[in-house]
């Protein structure tokens, strides 16, 4: 079963969620999506035993054969390359690798070559398998990173997908594909104003999905008036306590030192299990 | 004119109730909410839209079913796997590229335009506000933000303020770059957790590869005493400029679930007070007092 953890709104604790979820059930491989600021490890603290480049393929313009007729800058619908009377610039960062340059260009001046967009970093923390991305710095595009920390689902496993907040290209590639996404909420105008629009990019997937209130008890009961109305089911609470910040801050899943909630995402997991086979 | 942009790396840490804040003390000012995708800075500044126009992102490809000889040249050579089994278009994986339009045998496929969300100009109590949505599901958060920001500069132009302030999605990617190039300065609110900081460095590290002038500020600074230690001392380090450190106090969300700034809703608290502190360092960073 694939399971992914989003929420819209950033810094719900959906890394808390996904990573005490992780070390609740057994078999599990943990894939950490938020390629931008990836935070599961900081948690799991795993012994990484592998470490990848990942690369784009991008334009490269054989100026010797390019006679600067521009049909690849006026193709490109990225503003990746830009061509004058007697020069041709690429701007790597800019393209999407849909190759419609090479195949535009009349001359066939241009091949492609790989741009290093990001690490990809593999390993383990007991029997947890981790796979994780890192966007290189001033990278703008996180989803070939993400696309390649994916090709290492292993199906056989219960797999944990942690995304990036938001609701964009980001965190679409992460749960498409998921079996169930798990939205992690807090109980706040913010919180529920970013969760319907998760909920409505859910929908669109077809993935089903269910809500994590997270910092139960602070803010107002709106959320719970959302998922009632809405039929949407509230897997599991977890209170405001102070304990469960500080374990956080210093890279603590509270489940290890607050063991009884080993329980409750044994059950969180067991409970999606059954809304998945419905 | 300068141009503030508040981000943090982490998401959650603080961003748009300083934003908010901001942009109450600051009086006469333009505010941005570039954090597109989950916007929040409506919910506490109530703005009234005075225009707002349509995004059209990217192009989405269409195929012509009559026309289709379902050869499959197109679904080969799709780089983002967006051509189904049946012949369709996946809307969420085409970033209308036009390869396939290029490339069928019998031109069944032609480009069309998609509405990708709506940009708007608009007043609220204390100035003026360029903000947007993204639709569900699409892409282009990047451009949406350079929208946003476009409309900002206008509005400052236009309305004569000497100050825009924008609100930076999380993270370290294209609609976070869109948000903090060519700013004046980058206001990096972090937490004291593993996490925060390990954000913030990298969102420093992505001001530093744009040039952008880099200042800290901490909040819930008392959830972790020595990780607040650790940023002012990596601070310190890096020569950057720690504005702040705000306590954690209920009274934020509280002022949240009213629909209000903490500085309006409640300001005596400490948090109000320390914001207001921040505010006056920044606005001396940006050399504001001497316009």
């Amino acid at each position: 079963m694939i399971v992914s953890i989003a929420s819209g709104k950033g810094g719900t604790g959906k890394t808390s969620v996904a990573v005490n979820l992780a070390l609740s059930i057994e078999n599990v491989q943990f894939l950490d999506c938020d390629v931008e600021e990836p935070n599961a490890h900081l948690l799991l603290h795993p012994r990484i035993s592998r470490r990848e480049p990942i690369y784009t393929s991008v334009p490269v313009v054989n100026e010797k054969l390019c006679d600067h007729c521009g049909k690849c800058a006026q193709f490109c619908q990225y503003n990746a390359m830009f061509v004058s009377s007697d020069k041709v610039l690429v701007f790597p960062k800019l393209c999407h690798s849909c190759d419609g340059c090479v195949l535009v260009c009349p001359r066939k001046a241009i091949a492609e070559e790989k741009h290093k967009v990001g690490t990809l970093k593999l390993g383990s923390a007991g029997d947890l398998r981790l796979v994780y991305g890192e966007l290189e710095i001033g990278e703008p595009m996180a989803v070939p990173v993400i696309k390649e920390v994916k090709r290492h689902i292993e199906r056989s496993k219960n797999v944990v997908l942690d995304s990036a907040p938001g609701t964009s290209c980001p965190v679409i590639e992460t749960v498409n594909g998921s079996d169930f996404c798990v939205l992690v909420t807090e109980p706040t105008p913010f919180g529920l104003h970013d969760l319907k629009i998760m909920v409505e990019v859910l929908r669109m997937m077809g993935i089903p999905y269910g809500v994590v209130v997270n910092r139960a008890g602070i803010g107002d009961k709106k959320v719970y008036g959302y998922c009632r109305e809405k039929g949407i089911p509230i897997l599991l609470e977890i209170p405001f306590q102070r304990r469960i910040a500080e374990l956080y801050s210093c890279g603590i899943p509270f489940s290890l030192e607050m063991t009884d909630w080993k329980h409750e995402f044994l059950a969180l997991h067991d409970r999606i299990g059954e809304l998945v086979s419905k | 004119m300068k141009q503030l942009t508040v981000t943090s790396g982490k998401g959650g840490t603080g961003k748009t109730t300083i934003t908010a804040s901001f942009a109450v003390l600051a009086k006469h000012t333009v505010v941005a909410d570039c954090d597109v995708d989950a916007p929040d800075l409506h919910m506490l500044l109530h703005p009234k839209i005075i225009r707002s126009h349509v995004f059209r992102g990217s192009k989405i490809a269409l195929i012509n079913e009559g026309k289709c000889t379902q050869c499959g040249i197109c679904k080969q050579k799709c780089a983002f796997d967006a051509i189904t089994q049946g012949f369709k278009v996946d809307p969420i994986t085409c970033e209308g590229c036009g390869v396939c339009r290029m490339l069928c045998p019998v031109s069944a496929i032609t480009m069309t335009d998609r509405t990708s969300g709506h940009a708007y100009i608009s007043k609220t109590k204390s100035g003026f506000m360029a903000h947007a949505k993204l639709n569900p599901g699409e892409a282009n958060s990047g451009k949406l933000v350079t929208l946003v920001r476009q409309n900002a500069n206008m509005l400052a132009r236009e309305k004569k303020c000497n100050l825009i302030i924008i609100d930076g999605p999380p993270g370290v990617g294209c609609p976070v770059i869109a948000s903090i190039s060519g700013v004046d300065a980058g206001l990096a609110v972090t937490e004291p957790t593993f996490s925060g900081i390990h954000d913030l460095k990298r969102v420093l590290l992505l001001m530093k590869h744009f040039k952008v002038r880099p200042l800290v500020c901490i909040n819930i600074c008392d959830m972790n005493k020595d990780n607040a230690a650790r940023i002012r001392s990596y601070c310190r380090k890096n020569r950057i400029e720690v504005v702040g450190e705000i306590p954690f106090n209920q009274i934020v969300t509280e002022a949240m679930v009213h629909g209000k700034t903490v500085v309006e809703y409640s300001p005596r608290s400490e948090v109000s007070k320390e914001a207001k502190n921040i505010w006056d360092t920044v606005r001396h960073h940006l050399e504001l007092d001497r316009d």
